[in-house]
């Protein structure tokens, strides 16, 4: 066994075990930290592809997602600092089951599926491949994605505030400004 | 290392993403589901790009909009969390069965 087959393999374990961690921990703070373990792992897997820019994008922006993500797990915590114990799953059964036939299915699928063979090799700079493919052929992509991102700000916006369009006179007074 | 062991990884990443989406109660852990399954489809996006068409940069765009949508998904569903909850007080999933359709 190489080096790489020893450390693709760790890392799969580690994002894998971390992943089931995420829904087996009662915290849900720690399964915040527990999910951006998993993401890490599988982000470091892309160093061994040669994909080393998308592996810092993966993980720079994970670890920011995860800390925010962390905030709102401490808002909406179902059983902050163990004080109301409650489960948090239902139909637990069901769901195991199901998700244990996709993995075999997919399993099976990816085991029994005559994979093409590598067209053409790797680049010897990919980041500059995908740098110059979203600025050219692909560019739309990019638009795309830019628009869905202004979309979103503005859509969280009007859906997480509290006063409408027109009660502008702040929380002191009604929508029709008079005080309260 | 081979295609096929990059997409057992994402089979077990997206497996468990389900689990988590069918099972969790409060809504922002089904979120947490949610991005298990994209990771899942990100490991997958960078292993085809290196192991079948590794001349265009088609699966690195792909893991490009995988990781936007992730952040994406995340802000909408913390923001249709937070209108939840003003409006009925509500961070369980059963709660909002009326939202179903």
């Amino acid at each position: 066994m190489t080096a790489q087959v020893v450390a693709f393999w760790t890392l799969a374990a580690v994002a894998v075990a971390s992943g089931v961690a995420v829904f087996v921990t009662g915290s849900m703070a720690r399964a915040t930290f527990a999910l951006l373990a998993s993401l890490l792992a599988a982000g470091l897997t892309f160093l061994l592809i040669d994909l080393q820019y998308l592996s810092f994008l993966i993980i720079v922006m994970m670890v920011m997602e995860m800390l925010i993500m962390a905030v709102y797990m401490v808002m909406y915590m179902m059983n902050p600092a163990g004080l109301m114990p409650m489960t948090m799953v239902h139909n637990r059964r069901g769901a195991v089951l199901i998700a244990s036939a996709v993995f075999v299915l997919l399993a099976v699928g990816v085991l029994l599926t005559p994979w093409p063979a590598r067209r053409g090799a790797p680049p010897p700079d990919p980041t500059r491949q995908l740098g110059l493919s979203v600025m050219g052929p692909r560019m739309l992509v990019m638009i795309v994605i830019g628009v869905a991102i202004l979309a979103t700000m503005v859509a969280a916006i009007v859906l997480a505030t509290d006063r409408g369009r027109y009660d502008r006179s702040g929380d002191e007074h009604d929508r029709w400004g008079r005080a309260t | 290392m081979s295609l096929r062991a990059f997409l057992l990884l994402a089979a077990a990443l997206f497996s468990t993403g389900v689990y988590g989406v069918l099972s969790q109660r409060s809504i922002v852990m089904v979120m947490m589901g949610l991005e298990l399954m994209l990771n899942g489809l990100i490991v997958a996006g960078g292993a085809f790009w290196y192991h079948v068409a590794p001349v265009n940069a088609d699966g690195q765009v792909l893991v490009l909009v995988a990781v936007t949508v992730m952040a994406l998904e995340m802000a909408m569903g913390f923001a249709v969390t937070t209108a939840l909850f003003r409006a009925r007080d509500l961070d369980e999933t059963d709660g909002a069965g009326d939202l179903k359709g």
